[in-house]
């Protein structure tokens, strides 16, 4: 009987895993190289024929330079501001808890919604950032359909869905500076801004590490929703990143070839993100 | 003397910071709230408003009869609940099997399932996963819904860290008692693991009811979306202008969540941070 239980237990696990993930998977690698047919008459095999299609594809590598641009952007901010502020909310003063509430909230609320605050918010008309704008620079603009503002209106909304998970690590990890070597640091003379550039953010680099690369895997994928929401990729193609491409390409223009071809090529370079944390980010496991 | 004048100055401009860094985080749904209770002429007003001027939650009714938001709602709910408990159990289950548990296959298994990590949802579903719901007929049904996330690989590995905490000694004397390993697993291990099961609960279903791809691309007819998908419905609709009524959409979609987040805050921050996953 005991023998048996592991593999009784792991059974729901794996039909799923295998069933929705790995079945999937090895279909769009297959697809990728396949040739769908007219007529029902199966598929042909093309190898790599997708996927020189693809680099020569002016569209697609522009949207594999939106998304290095957005992700630098985006992850480059929410990781600095996030810190940053992190470094107020371990101080000792009143509202300390309110405050660290009241910035963990967007956490909670989904890239959708985050898209559709942010969109009302920059409405030119009935918008309360873009009558802000307006009253300093003097400008009307309409954020979500001309360039670049499209671009930063994405950002935006972005970067205020993500940091508040930065944070609450942060928050974490900075508490768990050893007070003693704050102390002694201080006790030499080392002013607080080198206290916080060579103590603490040599400190907790670990976490920084965890999540950059947590806050790529993020922009790159579930940024779909805010996109969708705010920009659907416009004006033109102006912020269609690489997963809004692949959507595009496969609901849109009906190319289920040249879409299984991205899957590949960004399943690819999940690998390398993830294998890359894995390989150098082992140190946080056994740090905790 | 000089050390407590800085330290009161450093207090006053960090208050002052977290105050406007507050205001930026939590103002979005604030004036959302606002608009949301605002009567149509005052929508359009200049400069817009920050408090509400009267409260009018015609709003609502119109966002609800515009889109079909309480069936929206239902499925929503339906959809969270599902996949939260389904995680619950395939992780509670396989969690106990890696903890509790030496077979063979059990390292190779283990690989099998971490690397699973590496393919995200989002490039998984867009053409393959359909595909297979289009083959299984499940299109437009509960069931493509919920079930292709009712197990991860993160969920496993975050109760198997809980569980090998559990000291064996526990495990060694039930079965000394007769228990066996389901006796044992029901009657002390998970009792013993509520409130980790209640935060990984609180993370799956705030997952769960935030997903936006998946019910966008599965569902083909209005009464099968979700809320998520509710508002956008409610930003492209022909009336888009209408912000009074999109932002009520978008505040009640949030509600739940925002309940769940605020009531539980402490136990969820505890097991995110333990946790490291990503939601």
């Amino acid at each position: 009987m005991r023998k048996w239980t592991p593999y009784l237990l792991l059974i729901p696990t794996f039909i799923i895993i295998v069933l929705f993930i790995y079945v999937p998977a090895e279909y769009s690698i297959m697809a990728s190289m396949q040739r769908i047919l007219p007529f029902g008459r199966g598929t042909s095999y093309i190898g790599l024929t997708n996927f020189l299609k693809l680099f020569s594809n002016a569209e697609y590598l522009y949207s594999v330079r939106f998304t290095i641009l957005y992700v630098t952007v985006t992850v480059g901010i929410a990781i600095i501001f996030s810190f940053l502020i992190a470094l107020l909310l371990v101080k000792k003063i009143p509202g300390v808890k309110l405050f660290r509430t009241l910035i963990f909230v967007p956490y909670a609320i989904s890239p959708a919604i985050a898209g559709a605050l942010w969109t009302f918010l920059l409405n030119p008309i009935v918008g309360h950032v873009s009558y802000f704008f307006q009253v300093l620079f003097g400008v009307q603009v309409e954020w979500l359909t001309s360039k670049p503002y499209a671009f930063y209106a994405v950002v935006f909304a972005s970067v205020w869905k993500t940091l508040p998970f930065n944070m609450i690590f942060y928050i974490a990890s900075i508490q768990d500076v050893p007070e003693e070597i704050i102390e002694s640091a201080t006790i030499e003379g080392a002013s607080p801004l080198n206290r916080t550039w060579k103590i603490i953010f040599p400190m907790v680099s670990p976490i920084t590490f965890y999540l950059v690369i947590m806050n790529i895997v993020t922009m790159m994928f579930s940024s779909f929703a805010i996109i969708d929401v705010m920009t659907k990729g416009g004006p033109g193609q102006y912020t269609t990143n690489m997963i809004y491409r692949l959507y595009l390409d496969a609901f849109y223009f009906q190319k289920p070839g040249i879409a299984s071809a991205q899957s590949v090529i960004l399943i690819a370079i999940m690998i390398v993100v993830t294998s890359i944390y894995f390989k150098f980010g082992e140190r946080r496991v056994h740090y905790q | 003397m000089k050390i407590s004048t800085q330290k009161r100055t450093d207090v006053i401009i960090s208050e002052a910071i977290l105050i406007i860094v507050s205001l930026v985080f939590i103002l979005p749904l604030i004036l959302a709230l606002t608009m949301s209770i605002q009567p149509p002429h005052v929508v359009f007003s200049f400069p817009p408003k920050i408090l509400p001027r009267g409260l009018h939650l015609q709003n609502y009714v119109t966002a609800f009869q515009r889109v079909p938001f309480f069936r929206l709602f239902l499925n929503s709910a339906i959809v969270a609940v599902m996949i939260t408990a389904g995680k619950l159990i395939t992780g509670a289950l396989a969690g106990y099997a890696y903890a509790n548990f030496k077979f063979f296959g059990k390292s190779f298994s283990f690989a099998f399932l971490f690397a699973t990590l590496f393919l995200p949802a989002e490039i998984i579903m867009i053409v393959p996963l359909f595909s297979l719901m289009v083959k299984f007929g499940w299109v437009n049904t509960y069931w493509a819904l919920t079930i292709p996330f009712m197990a991860s690989a993160t969920n496993t590995f975050l109760l198997r860290q809980h569980f090998m905490m559990i000291p064996k000694e526990l495990e060694d004397s039930a079965r000394i008692d007769g228990a066996g390993p389901m006796a044992y697993f029901i009657k002390i291990l998970l009792p013993l693991s509520k409130a980790m099961l209640g935060g990984v609960s609180i993370i799956n279903f705030i997952y769960a009811w935030n997903l936006y791809l998946w019910p966008l691309i599965i569902t083909m007819e209005d009464k099968m979306k979700t809320v998520q998908v509710g508002v956008k419905m409610l930003i492209d609709s022909e009336a888009a202008s209408d912000w009074g009524v999109i932002m009520a959409g978008t505040v009640s979609a949030v509600i739940p969540t925002l309940i769940v987040f605020f009531v539980l805050q402490s136990i969820f921050v505890k097991s995110l941070t333990r946790s490291g996953i990503k939601g």
